[in-house]
């Protein structure tokens, strides 16, 4: 029997605000245990929650970027629940009137295929996250850090509209896209930036009910949503096929075995009581909120690629690549701003851009050369000052030392050969001090151009154009 | 100089340097020395209390004296103050010291006065007759084998015996109204969100509201103006301005027939006395119903519980509080640490709340309260269409035994005068305006939101009237003699 998987993630985005979503406490990651939580992250007798604005004002965002629903107002609920890294014994969440109602957004190509597909979102609602429990820092002892305890999350519920692991991948991939591109998350998975929980199920392709289904937690990188969701399908179709029955429980990833196991069993499913909390007031979205919040709005990930595709004729692939990180995508639209060539600029944002920032370990934003100095350099490409490989010299001294573009130019001695009889001469001198190879490329060794021009290159010093020199070649030789 | 005159007389004898703050103090401090049976506070903050009146006497010295300056008060122990105990009147707090002040703590303390301690309540505030207090009930100064009301009892008493001229207190279904009028003084529960919740620990938060006992209408008003206010670490406080100390002349007065009617007969005969009273100063008396009055109690003990039933939670051992030693894993410490440090009163109402909140009787208990709550609201909106205070009775009788009401039930029923008000988010307090079986009885004047000034008003003409707030208990004489003595009994 062929089997078809159902999938739903729900996403836990940490809005990257600088202080908490109800206390004035920073919100800095990696900070000494403990060090950024204030008494109301700590759950002291007395204190009381106070709504972070901005929180409420990124939510909004994100909202308007899925086209989502946004009530007049919102609301806050205690979810209750112990756990020894939940200060208060209750969560601060949004469970009947979260702030961002039904939503949706569209994959361009998921899942390897061609075919976009629409992903409903159900809802995005805001809520306060628990503190760490740590549970290998003390022999036989539990450590609680609190530092984490009250930053604002947005939890994104898809609905179970994903059919393959690469198409759940491609949704958490295209909201990591999406949430740093409205600068509401820094999108760091490594630090829990953003979480993700699947809840799958498998049916016999055709069936229109669904399958009992599974939760699994701890999915926090695209890899691991794809690996975790074909083992559990697997594991799911097994059971089937073997005449059992899928239980429905919460399973949790481990990333260093490569499989799920269970966490809890559905006879200890949890009754939360969730109630409106008494302490915060019922939220008014008012007009001028939505109005702040649709001044926040950039131009979105897919309206970019749209645009990088259509309108300046880059590749599926490099517009995907560039709109993948938002400041790579900003980099590269400052350099289009100064008037370079979109398709040179891409190859040196993806090229050579790139490669200087990995072999440094810094990030675009930093990048000691300006997207407006880049464009400059691409300048000078393009009307023939220099070649694209001396340019590289150039980006690399800017890079190292600073200083003017055409002066570095002069200074290393890059600028091209312009004097087409000058190399007109060193290309017939070449030619007659090599008649062997002159013969054999003759009868038909034609890879020896590359002999030719590599001479050629070297008695100019690189300053030759080489498509230049291969013309010249060509005509000189009679190759074909 | 003693703490049984006014604010108003005591700040006049500091500022004429008739006596120092820190003769005050040391004089307060030796009563509360002296009166330590009647078991009014759990924390007695002396060498804070002398220090704070030292500064005040500077502070007068130099001709900067708040509208506080130098005057004894006590907070009830549900606020939080910076570097004194806060207990709530429990032993999952016993030795909770909060790193901050309150807001009530830190406004009071910003005019000047000076906090002698914290004073016993009922735990969590979870009580009407104070039993519940991990440190043993406060006694009525009237009668120490009666109890002195709850939850506020301490402060009520301890106003009452003349430990201090004032004191703060907090109500979320009576607990400042019913401890003034078992006690004989005046009481203030604020309307909802006039004054901040910032560090006064969480028994139901959408009721719980601190306000003030006083001497008198117009201490109370001078408390009131220090503590109300917009806090943004509170998002429930509200900024209507500061309180209009007026209202209407002449008044229409409401008596609501479901309060008044069934009334045990010498109680119902002192408290139209004093309705009487009012009329003679020119107001007009008026019958009405509250149709839903009698849904009150159930109503309010389903939304108090379910609130707390979370804001409890926090109470797990891990973090601060009562820790229960060698539990060998999470939930063994959650166990022991909550079964104890919380007293049974306390987990009842944790019990309630959490069953009514719980998935398929969510709707039939919590819902279902929360629609009662509406319609009770309803009705004293729709009564102040027509009148401009209503007056009540506070408690169905005069101050009970200390262990005479057993049923927990029974005791529930003691609050279903003040719950209505509550559940309504109305400003309400009592005035003493009677004595029965030489016990002092309190009449409810009951505003609509943030017409304290209203109620204030005509407590504060009552008092011109009568001298029913300034009587006090002899508490120097044991209780026998003191019967003899008092003779206070007549309308």
């Amino acid at each position: 029997m062929q089997f078809e998987s159902v999938i739903g993630l729900e996403i836990h985005v940490q809005l990257a605000t600088r202080s908490k979503i109800f206390s004035g406490a920073a919100t800095a990651f990696g900070a000494d245990p403990n060090t950024q939580a204030c008494p109301v992250d700590l759950g002291l007798p007395g204190v009381l929650p106070v709504l972070n604005r901005e929180a409420v004002r990124m939510a909004l965002t994100f909202g308007l970027a899925i086209d989502g629903e946004i009530a007049p107002t919102c609301r806050f609920d205690r979810k209750n629940y112990f756990y020894p890294d939940l200060p208060k014994g209750y969560q601060i969440s949004q469970f009947e009137q979260p702030i961002v109602g039904r939503g949706k957004i569209t994959l361009e190509s998921a899942g390897g295929t061609d075919k976009a597909r629409t992903i409903g979102i159900t809802r995005a609602h805001l809520e306060e996250d628990a503190g760490k429990s740590l549970h290998d820092a003390f022999a036989g002892l539990t450590g609680v850090d609190l530092n984490r305890a009250g930053t604002p999350l947005l939890e994104v519920v898809s609905d179970p509209d994903l059919r393959t692991p690469e198409e759940a991948a491609a949704f958490f991939r295209e909201m990591h896209v999406l949430v740093r591109t409205l600068r509401i998350c820094d999108g760091n998975l490594n630090e829990g930036s953003m979480r993700c929980d699947a809840n799958i199920s498998v049916r016999p392709v055709g069936a229109s009910e669904l399958g009992e289904r599974t939760e699994i937690k701890n999915l926090n990188s695209f890899r691991f949503v794809e690996r975790a969701l074909r083992h559990e399908i697997e594991r799911q179709v097994d059971v089937l096929e073997s005449g059992g029955q899928v239980e429905r429980e919460t399973r949790l990833y481990d990333a260093e075995r490569d499989e799920t196991r269970s966490m809890r069993g559905k006879e200890l499913s949890d009754d939360y009581r969730y109630f409106p909390d008494p302490d915060l007031l019922p939220v008014r979205i008012t007009p001028d909120l939505l109005q702040e919040a649709r001044a926040h709005l950039p131009e979105l990930p897919w309206a970019k690629r749209a645009r990088y595709v259509d309108d300046l004729g880059l590749t599926d692939y490099a517009a995907r690549a560039l709109v993948s990180d938002p400041d790579t995508a900003a980099f590269f639209d400052a350099i289009l701003d100064s008037g370079a060539d979109a398709r040179l600029a891409a190859n040196w944002v993806m090229d050579h851009v790139a490669a200087m920032l990995n072999r440094h370990e810094t990030d675009i934003a930093q990048c000691p050369v300006s997207a407006t100095q880049v464009a400059r350099l691409i300048g000078r490409i393009e009307d023939g000052t220099i070649s694209n490989t001396a340019a590289k010299t150039v980006f690399d001294a800017m890079w190292e030392e600073g200083g003017d573009i055409d002066a570095i130019i002069d200074a290393k001695g890059l600028r091209q050969m312009r004097d087409t009889d000058e190399l007109a001469r060193i290309v017939a001198r070449i030619v007659d001090q090599h008649p062997e190879q002159v013969a054999e490329l003759r009868a038909g060794k034609t890879r020896l151009l590359g002999f030719f021009v590599g001479q050629v290159m070297r008695e100019t010093r690189g300053k030759a154009d080489p498509r230049q020199v291969n013309a010249l070649l060509k005509q000189t030789l009679g190759a074909p | 100089m003693n703490a049984h005159e006014s604010i108003a007389e005591l700040r006049r004898g500091l500022l004429d340097k008739r006596y120092s703050a820190v003769e005050l103090t040391e004089h307060c401090l030796a009563e509360i020395d002296t009166s330590a049976s009647l078991n009014c506070f759990i924390t007695v903050a002396r060498d804070e209390a002398v220090a704070a009146a030292k500064a005040a006497d500077a502070a007068i010295a130099r001709g900067e004296a708040g509208p506080l300056t130098g005057v004894p008060l006590a907070h009830k122990d549900v606020f939080c103050t910076e570097g004194v105990r806060t207990t709530c009147g429990s032993r999952m707090l016993a030795n909770f010291i909060a790193p901050y002040d309150a807001t009530v703590v830190s406004k009071l303390a910003a005019a000047g006065a000076v906090c002698l301690g914290k004073t016993n309540m009922d735990e969590f505030a979870m009580g009407s007759s104070n039993e519940t207090s991990w440190f043993g009930p406060a006694r009525n100064p009237w009668d120490p084998e009666r109890a002195p009301g709850g939850s506020s009892g301490g402060s009520a008493a301890a106003v009452s015996a003349g430990l201090v001229p004032c004191a703060t207190g907090t109500d979320t279904g009576g607990s400042i109204r019913q401890p003034a009028a078992f006690c004989g003084v005046t009481g203030l529960k604020p309307t909802y969100g006039r004054v901040s919740r910032y560090g006064m620990v969480a028994f139901a938060s959408s009721l719980d509201q601190g306000g003030a006992f006083a001497r008198d209408a117009d201490d109370v008003a001078t408390l009131l103006k220090i503590m109300e206010g917009h806090d943004p670490r509170d998002s429930t406080s509200t900024d209507t301005g500061p309180t209009a100390f007026r209202g209407p002349e002449p008044m229409t007065i409401g008596l609501p027939a479901e309060y008044w009617d069934n009334l045990d007969a010498a109680m119902g005969a002192r408290l139209e006395a004093a309705t009487r009273e009012l009329e003679a100063a020119g107001h007009a008396l008026t019958t009405l119903s509250l149709p839903h009055t009698r849904a009150a109690v159930s109503a309010y003990y389903v939304i108090a519980s379910a609130e707390a039933s979370a804001n409890l939670s926090r109470y797990d051992g891990v973090r601060f509080g009562y820790r229960a030693e060698a539990s060998e894993d999470i939930d063994e410490l959650y166990r022991r640490s909550r079964a104890e440090g919380f007293g049974a009163e306390v987990k009842r109402r944790i019990l309630t709340g959490t069953y009514a909140l719980s998935i398929g009787y969510y709707d039939a208990y919590y819902l279902q309260a929360q629609r009662v709550r509406r319609l009770i609201r309803q009705d004293f909106l729709d009564a102040f269409n027509r009148v401009d205070v209503i007056a009540a009775p506070v408690t169905p009788s005069v101050a009970f035994e200390l262990g005479a009401v057993t049923d927990p039930v029974d005791m529930y029923r003691q609050d279903a005068f003040t719950i209505p008000a509550s559940l309504s988010g109305l400003p309400a307090m009592s005035m003493p305006c009677g004595m029965l079986d030489r016990l002092p009885v309190g009449l409810q004047l009951i505003a609509p939101h943030f017409e304290e000034g209203r109620i204030l008003n005509l407590a504060a003409q009552y008092q011109r009237r009568t001298d029913w707030h300034r009587r006090h208990p002899d508490i120097s004489i044991d209780a026998g003699s003191r019967a003899e003595r008092e003779g206070a009994d007549a309308v």
